[in-house]
């Protein structure tokens, strides 16, 4: 009997997830017809684009910026306005914005996530926290503008102080969703086994609510983007918003759509490495979601 | 029977009693329950669903409150009206959904009961983590997490886990509800090995008549709402058990006897609306 025991359990419904090496993932996708639509789709945008705007001139369409022209303008190294893939200028913009997304972004998450987790731990800081936030939180970024002028000092502290705010709430909203789908069983399981409220934080809070505070953070990051542009174009002196702003002004339409298109490229970087993070720090997800279903 | 002496673990109920929502719906859950278990001893509760079996077992675990009567462990007071509740890591809970936390690996949840209570240091519980998973057959699974591995490991991984504190009483709700027959019969095989090895009080709950004869030594069927206990049942069935005593006379003399007793009970709750109140 101990033997068959002891060998029976391989044999019935058993049956543990494999990990599947990177080289076979890169193969299957390739299989897939996922990679294929996706440049479908965007070549079908640029064609249309293309054909709207170079070839068919139609209706309004005709006031925009070519498809051939814009291109042309960006790989120039001698731009007829001035931004291009070879200028400083281009870089210098980007510059500037990325570093007030990047602070904006790293500050509201690192005030964010506390207050969030704490919201969602304790009771009383939640009953004292939730109403004041959902009162402020659907004040729209753009009516915060004249405040924030007002308040911080210089031209860069307002920009920054904006984007921060658009991340921050949501980054808050979403840590607190997180907290709150934790199964109970959990905390539960963690007294029985003698989890003091450290180890509860640390090993059943944070970790339960990591899936919604990363979803949180791609919003959040796609927040800040927005409300960056936003405030760039009010008070700016330099970034992408001011120049897309600028570049509408002087009728430099190429440099507009170069720059719109930088903002969709960063946008979707910046993205993809908060997606990249989650992934790596939740490993017990990826490898459920990928695993045997 | 055959086994070891286990160390503490009795438990007593004495006009143990339960109401939800005294003030407004008044729904009775357990109602003036009274019976003991010997240190040692493997009781199994079944009774059809909103019978207050699972009321029970939170009450014994110090997650929920009784309003009437007490439970003592071993003569000392566990639960009674208006004590703080006290779960604690010498009555195990094994729960019916599966409480293994899934973002951990399965080493780590196997151990951090005796790691977080300062019992036993890292490379010990690693050792005897390794041993106990091996006794249930599983190997080599340390470093995966709860969400790869299958309901049937997952439910070993889970008594492992609860063993690894050494408690006086182990306590599991439905533990083998959502396994597959053949599954399920493996799991249980593996428990009583488990529970051969090192004797503990064991308080068990299922729906399934055949699980609680193959596995108790002492069945207990409650009625539903209001949650009563309607009749203990000695199985005198020696251990160590396997499969072939399913098919035997006294086997299934003692099923039929518990299915009897138990069909109107079913029938009751059923036309109640068994719904209204999940357990």
């Amino acid at each position: 009997m101990a033997q068959l025991i002891a060998t029976a359990p391989t044999a019935i419904g058993d049956t543990a997830a494999v990990r599947v090496p990177w080289s076979v993932k890169m193969r299957r996708l390739l299989r897939s017809p996922r990679p294929y639509l996706a440049l479908l789709g965007i070549a079908a945008f640029f064609l249309a684009w293309y054909l709207l705007v170079d070839v068919l001139k139609f209706w309004r369409f005709r006031e925009l910026p070519g498809f051939v022209a814009s291109i042309r303008e960006w790989i120039s190294p001698n731009p007829v306005y001035g931004v291009s893939l070879f200028t400083a200028e281009y870089y210098s913009h980007m510059g500037a914005s990325v570093y007030r997304v990047f602070i904006a972004f790293v500050c509201a998450t690192a005030l964010g996530i506390p207050i969030g987790i704490l919201m969602g731990w304790r009771r009383v800081f939640y009953g004292l926290t939730f109403p004041i936030l959902e009162l402020l939180r659907p004040i729209p970024i753009l009516a915060w503008i004249p405040l924030a002028i007002i308040l911080l000092p210089g031209r860069e502290l307002p920009i920054i102080g904006l984007t921060f705010l658009a991340a921050f709430f949501v980054t808050i909203l979403n840590t607190l969703l997180g907290v709150q789908s934790i199964d109970p069983v959990y905390f539960r399981a963690a007294k029985s086994l003698g989890f003091k409220q450290s180890a509860i934080l640390f090993h059943v809070i944070v970790p339960g609510a990591l899936p919604y505070i990363f979803v949180g953070l791609q919003i959040a990051m796609g927040a800040c983007w927005f409300s960056l542009v936003a405030s760039e174009i009010v008070s700016g002196q330099a970034g992408l918003g001011y120049k897309v702003w600028e570049a509408y002004y002087y009728v430099q339409f190429e440099t507009m759509v170069i720059v719109m298109a930088t903002l969709g490229i960063l946008g979707y970087i910046s993205s993809a490495f908060v997606r990249m993070l989650g992934n790596r720090l939740m490993q017990w997800r990826a490898n459920m979601l990928a695993g045997v279903q | 029977m055959n086994r070891g002496i286990a160390r503490g673990g009795a438990l007593s109920f004495r006009h143990a009693g339960k109401i939800y929502d005294p003030e407004g719906a008044r729904v009775v859950a357990l109602d003036d329950v009274n019976f003991e278990i010997a240190a040692g001893e493997f009781c199994v509760v079944v009774g059809p669903s909103g019978c207050g079996k699972t009321t029970l077992l939170n009450a014994i675990a110090g997650f929920d409150q009784i309003t009437s009567g007490e439970i003592r462990m071993d003569g000392a007071l566990l639960t009674s009206p208006g004590k703080p509740l006290l779960p604690g890591a010498d009555r195990m809970v094994v729960f019916q959904q599966g409480a293994l936390f899934p973002w951990k690996t399965v080493l780590w949840n196997v151990t951090c009961g005796p790691i977080q209570q300062g019992k036993l240091s890292k490379k010990e519980a690693n050792e005897q983590a390794t041993h106990l998973l091996a006794r249930v057959g599983l190997t080599s699974i340390e470093n995966q997490y709860p969400g790869e591995l299958s309901g049937g490991m997952k439910r070993r991984v889970e008594i492992v886990r609860a063993l690894m504190n050494d408690p006086k009483v182990l306590l599991l709700d439905e533990p083998f509800r959502a396994l597959d027959a053949l599954t399920k019969s493996v799991v249980q095989e593996y428990l009583l090995e488990l529970y051969d090895l090192t004797p503990k009080t064991v308080f068990f709950i299922t729906h399934d008549i055949e699980e609680a004869v193959f596995l108790a030594d002492k069945v207990v069927v409650m009625t539903t709402r209001p949650g009563r206990i309607l009749k203990i049942l000695d199985v005198g069935i020696g251990r160590p058990r396997d499969y072939r005593i399913l098919t035997s006379q006294e086997f299934m003399r003692l099923e039929g006897e518990v299915r009897e007793s138990i069909h109107d009970e079913a029938r009751k709750a059923f036309e109640a609306g068994e719904r209204e109140m999940a357990t």
